[in-house]
C-alpha cells in the first residue's frame, strides 16, 4: 500500500511571490490526482516540492507514512515524467530506462526483465537501441513514461506530459496513459493546465488558483457542483455563463425575466448566476423559467453551434448557449434555464451559495 | 568573364550533354580563387621549407622546383638543433593552461548559468570588461608582477597569464552552453538517484563535451601562438616556446636570413594545431550546433 500526503505545504520566495500558500491533500493507493489551474497557480511548484526538487518553506511531504520533507529526490522512491521528456540525449532508449534501476543496484538480468515488461505496454521494442534524437515526439514521451514505469515507485509524478505533443497525438497518448495507469495501483499526481486531461484521467481533481486549493473533488462533482465562481469558470468548455444580477424580493433580475432564487438562503442584494452553455435549451411552450434575447454571434463547432445571445432588457448581459447543429433558431430566441442546472454564487466572496436539502439528497444518492 | 556564355551552355544542354549551369561554374571558380587566396601563404611557406637554399634564393622565383631542388635538410637541421624542446615547451604550457582554463571556467560558468547568484549581471559585466583590455597594456603590469614574484624563467609565468586571458572567453561560451542544457535533464537525473558527482560525470560532462572541446581548442590556439609574453618572461633558451624560438632562428652571418629553417619551423609549429582541429572537427561542429535536445 503506497500513499502520499502533503500537509500545509508552503513555498515563499519573497513577501510578494508566494507560489504555494497552504496546500494539504492526500493521495491513496489506486488514486489518480490531477492538479489543474491556470499558469502561475502553483501546481508545478507543488509537484516539484513533492519530488524533492524544491524545498518547501513550511509544511511536510509524507510518502508511505514516512516524512520525506528533507530526503533528497533520489531517495524518495518516486518517478517523474517531465514536459520536455528530459531523456538523456547521449544514452540509448534502453540505457535511459535502465539508468535509474542500475543506480538502485539492480542486476542486469532484473533490469532487462523490467524493461521488457514495460515494453509490453509501451511497444518500444524496435527502438531500444536508438538515441532519443532519432525518435518522434510521441515515442520520446513513451520512453519517458517507460523510464518512470520500470522503477515501480511508490508515487508517480507527471508534469504536463502531453503539452509538447500535437493535438491529435495528445488524445491518443491520453487514452494510453489512462490504460497504463489503471493497470497499476501506485498513486499518481498529474499536473496540467488542460481541463480535458484533468476530467478524463483523474479519480480526483484539485483545482488550484493563486497558490491555494479551490476545490478537491471527483471530476463529476467539480463539473456539476463547482465550489466557487473560479472553479465554475475554469472547468468546462465553452466557459460557464456567469452573470452578475440584482435581486428583487426573492427573484434575480435577468433582463425582462425574473429567475426565482431558491428559498434555502437569505436573498442577497446581488448574486452571481452560473449556467453552462450546454444546459441552455430553446424554450418550449411548457417552460416557465425562460429568458429571451437577440442572437448576435454564431460559432459553428461542428457537432454543435455556440450562440451568443444579448439578453432583452439589459444590453450588457450576454448568454452563450450550445445548441445541437441540427436545431434551427430565430434571431429572437427564447431559452429555458433548468432550475437544477443553475449555480448561485455569492457576489462578494465568489463562494457557492448553500444547496437546498433536496438537492443535497440527490447528489449523495447518485 | 570568359566563362559567362549563357547561349553556348544552353546549346550544349540541348545537344544531349549534361548541362553545366553558369552559376555553378562561377561558384566553382570563386571557391577555388578564395581557397588559393587564403592558402597561398601557407603553401608558399610549405614549399620554401622543402626547397634547397639555392632554389629559395634563385632569381626567377622557383614555383615548381625540379626533383633535385627538394630537400628535407631544413627539418633535419631544425631537429638537430634541438627544436623538439621548444615543441615540448609549447605543448606543456598550452595544454596546462587550457586544462586549467576549462577546470576553473566551467564550474564558474555553470554557477552563473544555473544558480541565481546575487549580482550575477555585475559579475558577467566584469568578465566581459576584462576581455576589452588590449593585452599589450596588461603586459607591462604583468612584467612587474612576474619580476616581483620571481617567476621569470618559470613555466608558470606563461601558464598563469594564458589561463587568465582565456578565462573570460571560456566562462562566456560555457555559460551560454549550460543555459541551453535543459534544466529538466538535471532534475531527472536527481530523481533517478544520481549524486551530484555522478550527475556531473555521467550526464553533464558527456553532454557538454562538444562545448568543452570547442572552447578548449580556442584557448589552446591562443596559448600555442602567443608571442610577447613568451618572449619577455622566458629568457632561458631551454624553456622557450615555438613562436619565440622560430623568430630567433639565426643564420650564419648577421645578414643571412635562414628562410628555409624559418619556414620549416613555421610548418612544424602549425601542424599540431591542424591535426588538433581535424581530430576534433566533428566535436566542434556539434558544439557549434548544440542544444537540440528537445527537438
Amino acid at each position: 500500500m503506497s500513499n502520499l500526503e502533503i500537509k500545509h505545504l508552503n513555498k515563499t520566495y519573497s513577501s510578494k511571490i508566494v507560489p504555494v500558500r497552504d496546500m494539504s491533500l492526500a493521495v491513496e493507493e489506486g488514486e489518480f490526482l490531477t492538479l489543474v489551474g491556470p499558469s502561475g497557480c502553483g501546481k508545478s511548484t507543488t509537484l516539484r516540492m513533492i519530488a524533492g526538487l524544491e524545498q518547501p518553506t513550511k509544511g511536510q511531504v509524507i510518502i508511505n507514512d514516512k516524512d520525506v520533507t528533507h530526503v533528497r529526490a533520489g531517495d524518495r522512491d518516486i518517478a517523474m515524467v517531465f514536459q520536455s521528456y528530459a531523456l538523456y540525449p547521449h544514452m540509448s532508449v534502453y540505457e535511459n530506462m535502465a539508468s535509474g534501476l542500475k543506480l538502485q543496484g539492480m542486476n542486469e538480468r532484473e533490469v532487462r526483465d523490467r524493461i521488457e515488461e514495460a515494453n509490453r505496454v509501451l511497444g518500444l521494442d524496435d527502438f531500444l537501441n536508438r538515441k532519443p534524437a532519432q525518435l518522434s515526439g510521441g515515442q520520446r514521451q513513451r520512453v519517458a513514461l517507460g523510464r518512470a514505469l520500470v522503477r515501480r515507485p511508490a508515487v508517480f509524478l507527471l508534469d504536463e506530459p502531453l503539452s509538447n505533443l500535437d493535438a491529435l497525438l495528445r488524445e491518443q497518448v491520453r487514452a494510453d496513459l489512462k490504460q497504463i495507469f489503471e493497470k497499476q495501483s501506485a498513486p499518481v499526481v498529474y499536473v496540467t493546465h488542460d481541463q480535458t486531461e484533468a476530467m478524463t484521467l483523474s479519480t480526483k481533481v484539485a483545482v488550484l488558483n493563486k497558490g491555494d486549493i479551490q476545490q478537491l473533488d471527483s471530476p463529476s462533482t467539480i463539473y456539476n457542483r463547482p465550489a466557487n465562481q473560479f472553479v465554475a469558470g475554469f472547468i468546462g468548455s465553452p466557459q460557464m455563463n456567469l452573470l452578475n444580477l440584482n435581486c428583487e424580493n426573492n427573484q434575480a433580475v435577468l433582463g425582462n425575466s425574473r429567475i426565482p432564487l431558491p428559498d434555502r438562503f437569505v436573498p442577497p442584494p446581488e448574486v452571481v448566476l452560473g449556467i453552462r452553455p450546454e444546459h441552455l435549451q430553446i424554450a418550449t411552450s411548457e417552460d416557465t423559467q425562460t429568458v429571451s434575447g437577440q442572437v448576435f454571434l454564431v460559432e459553428n463547432l461542428g457537432m454543435s453551434n455556440l450562440l451568443s445571445v444579448r439578453v432583452n432588457g439589459s444590453d450588457h448581459l450576454t448568454l452563450r448557449a450550445l445548441l445541437p447543429s441540427d436545431q434551427s433558431w430565430d434571431e429572437q430566441i427564447t431559452l429555458t434555464l433548468p432550475t437544477e442546472r443553475i449555480h448561485w454564487f455569492n457576489m462578494q466572496t465568489g463562494e457557492r451559495l448553500p444547496d437546498s436539502t433536496t438537492e443535497r439528497e440527490m447528489t449523495t444518492t447518485r | 568573364m570568359t566563362s559567362v556564355q549563357p547561349p553556348a551552355t544552353n546549346q550544349s544542354a540541348s545537344s544531349s550533354k549534361p548541362s553545366v549551369s553558369v552559376k555553378s561554374i562561377i561558384l566553382t571558380i570563386g571557391a577555388v580563387a578564395i581557397v588559393i587566396f587564403s592558402l597561398a601563404p601557407v603553401l608558399w611557406e610549405l614549399l620554401t621549407s622543402i626547397k634547397t637554399n639555392a632554389a629559395i634564393t634563385a632569381d626567377p622565383l622557383v614555383y615548381f622546383p625540379s626533383w633535385n631542388q627538394y630537400t628535407l635538410q631544413h627539418y633535419i637541421d631544425l631537429f638537430q638543433d634541438g627544436f623538439y624542446i621548444y615543441i615540448f615547451n609549447s605543448a606543456l604550457v598550452a595544454v596546462v593552461s587550457t586544462v586549467l582554463c576549462l577546470c576553473i571556467g566551467s564550474p564558474a560558468a555553470y554557477a552563473l548559468a544555473r544558480l541565481k547568484l546575487p549580482g550575477e549581471r555585475i559579475i558577467l559585466a566584469v568578465v566581459l570588461v576584462v576581455t576589452l583590455f588590449p593585452y599589450i597594456l596588461l603586459f607591462l603590469g604583468l612584467l612587474e608582477i612576474v619580476r616581483a614574484l620571481g617567476l621569470a624563467n618559470n613555466y608558470l609565468a606563461l601558464i598563469i597569464p594564458y589561463t587568465a586571458i582565456n578565462l573570460p572567453l571560456t566562462i562566456l561560451a560555457m555559460r551560454s552552453f549550460f543555459q541551453q542544457l535543459p534544466r529538466d535533464l538535471e532534475d531527472s537525473a536527481k530523481i533517478d538517484g544520481y549524486s551530484t558527482l555522478g550527475m556531473l560525470v555521467k550526464i553533464i560532462i558527456p553532454l557538454t563535451l562538444p562545448a568543452l572541446v570547442t572552447t578548449g581548442i580556442l584557448a589552446f590556439i591562443f596559448a600555442w601562438n602567443e608571442y610577447i609574453f613568451a618572449l619577455t618572461f622566458i629568457t632561458r633558451e631551454s624553456m622557450k616556446t615555438i613562436p619565440v624560438a622560430a623568430a630567433q632562428l639565426a643564420g650564419t652571418t648577421l645578414f643571412d636570413i635562414p628562410y628555409g629553417p624559418l619556414a620549416a619551423a613555421t610548418i612544424v609549429g602549425t601542424l599540431p594545431l591542424i591535426f588538433l582541429v581535424l581530430f576534433f572537427q566533428r566535436k566542434i561542429v556539434q558544439g557549434l550546433t548544440a542544444g537540440s535536445v528537445k527537438g
